[in-house]
């Protein structure tokens, strides 16, 4: 399992780079990548500010 | 670019900014790298800052000053309002910058200092030797590049990976950080003269809705609120919420989102051929979220340090210590007083707020130092403060009183 990012809501702020405690995310310039190494603990989708993130199946 | 620098700063922020001018008028040669095509864009930013600590550091421009403010205006949630301005005489405190103007401003300054500088550019690791960082790995424009240095700097804010690459972990909870959004607003009735926020759970939990004047009619309307709270209810929904209850006829104009750290002061900041500065370092203030000033004042130690490291030819971990010492004594300590502070508040029901607020009424709170105003705070209601009394310990400005009120 993943996460999968909205783009039309991604604001590209960050934030849940900041708390992925897998270092799965990285903010490109305008976009999120994410990355294996994702744990689908869900902290960040739990912080952003504007929910555009989502576990995906 | 050259293969190697004496120095190589990751992003351009007020941070990085700050670090690399202080470095090169220090002599090195600095290499200053911003992913992003444009230095200060997407603001992700209230824009305040004091007027007086900036002014150390950067001439005044009116190009990046938005509007002046004279102080705060605090809103418990029955509506009860606490003034603080510094001088309630009427001088100004503070500015509301324009970010994209003044981070732009900033790099120039680095650059006019001798900085290279290249946008567009992202650092993707570390290049490392014996446990030492020597370098960076890059990517610009589709190609890598291995670029090598004596020091490497991450200023690269709250996403940072600088840091995690080095073995240092400043991963958040989400209890150590405050998510947030905002609009820029137009055609909103607004006091030119303070900035507000509105308290309460209802409004924003665990955290506030801030207006910060942007000249006429115009301000950033914004929320924060602390990450353990966002889920079933996020940030740009709330602030969408206040805004329909208080501006149904503003007009937005700009949209921003982001977060900031409210962790209080990490373990550590530095190792062997590594400093970091600013949201990076977690050094943004836990009460207030403000991290601007901290950042640029911390560059500029981080500056200083790396040339004294590169003169002792000594830039081990050991050698740096003089970076986290001297941070930490000023900054460190109230970034920790600025936690126990944070806990308190977040604990507060919102019938707390309004007794608290109700007890400040004829209260000055002049100050413009944190314990300054949280000790007028604690004297105002101490029982309702008093898990507060030990930070006020040790503190020189106030220790006659602090024996008087705490041992009484
Ligand atoms: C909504 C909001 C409101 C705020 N309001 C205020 C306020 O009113 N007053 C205040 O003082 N502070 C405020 N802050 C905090 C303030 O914005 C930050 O503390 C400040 O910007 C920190 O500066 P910095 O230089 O450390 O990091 P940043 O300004 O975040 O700069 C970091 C830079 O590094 C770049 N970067 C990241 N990774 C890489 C990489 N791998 N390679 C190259 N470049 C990279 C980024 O693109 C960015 O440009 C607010 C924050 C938010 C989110
Ligand atoms: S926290 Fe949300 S808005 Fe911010 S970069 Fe991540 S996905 Fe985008
Ligand atoms: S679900 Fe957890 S591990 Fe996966 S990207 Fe989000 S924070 Fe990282």
């Amino acid at each position: 399992m993943t996460v999968s990012v909205e783009r039309s809501k991604c604001g590209y702020c960050g934030a849940c780079v900041s708390v992925c405690p897998t270092g799965a995310l990285e903010l490109m310039e305008t976009w999120i990548e994410v990355s294996e190494s994702c744990n689908d603990c869900r902290i960040c989708v739990k912080i952003c500010p504007v929910g555009a993130l989502e576990v995906c199946r | 670019m050259k293969e190697r620098y004496d120095v190589i700063v990751v992003g351009a922020g007020p941070g990085g900014s700050m670090t690399a001018k202080t470095a090169a008028k220090e002599g090195l040669d600095v290499l200053l790298i911003e992913k992003r095509q444009q230095i200060g864009d997407p603001v992700r930013c209230a824009e305040g800052v004091n007027k007086v600590y900036l002014k150390e550091y950067i001439e005044p421009d009116p190009a990046w000053i938005s509007a002046e403010v004279k102080g705060s205006k605090v809103y418990s949630p029955d509506g009860t309002m606490v003034e603080m301005s510094e001088e309630l005489s009427g001088a100004e405190v503070g500015y509301v910058l324009e970010r994209k103007v003044f981070d732009r401003a900033l790099a120039r300054e680095a650059a006019l200092a001798g900085v290279e500088v290249m946008v567009k550019t992202r650092a993707t690791g570390l290049l490392m030797e014996d446990g030492f960082v020597k370098g960076i790995k890059a990517e610009y424009m589709g190609k890598q590049y291995e670029i090598m240095a004596d020091i490497v700097v991450g200023a690269d804010g709250i996403e940072s990976k600088v840091g995690r690459w080095a073995g240092i972990d400043t991963t958040l909870k989400p209890r150590d950080m405050c998510t947030c959004a905002q609009y820029l607003m137009t055609n909103i009735d607004i006091d030119p003269d303070f900035c507000k926020f509105y308290l309460g759970n209802k409004i924003a939990p665990v955290g506030y809705v801030w207006i910060f004047p942007k000249g006429r009619n115009t301000a950033n309307v914004g929320i924060g609120i602390t990450g353990h709270m966002s889920g079933e209810v996020r940030a740009l929904e709330l602030l969408d919420e206040f805004i329909n209850k208080h501006y149904p006829d503003g007009k937005k104009i700009e949209m921003v989102v982001g977060g900031v750290p409210v962790c209080g002061s990490i373990a550590r900041t530095v190792s062997n051929g590594l400093m970091l500065v600013g949201d990076a370092a977690r050094q943004s203030d836990p009460v207030t979220g403000g991290g601007i000033f901290n950042s640029m004042w911390a560059g500029d130690i981080a500056g200083k340090v790396a040339a004294n490291a590169i003169r002792r030819s000594d830039v081990s971990a050991e050698s740096l210590q003089e970076y986290e010492k001297k941070w930490r004594v000023e900054l460190g300590r109230d970034l920790d007083m600025g936690m126990v502070v944070k806990e308190r508040f977040t604990r507060m029901t919102d019938d707390e707020l309004n007794t608290l607020a109700h007890s400040l009424e004829g209260v000055d709170l002049g100050s413009t130092t944190l314990i300054g105003l949280v000790w007028a705070l604690f004297k105002a209601n101490k029982k309702l403060l008093w898990d507060l009394r030990s930070i006020f310990i040790g503190i020189k400005e106030i220790e006659s009183e602090v024996k008087k009120e705490v041992y009484t």
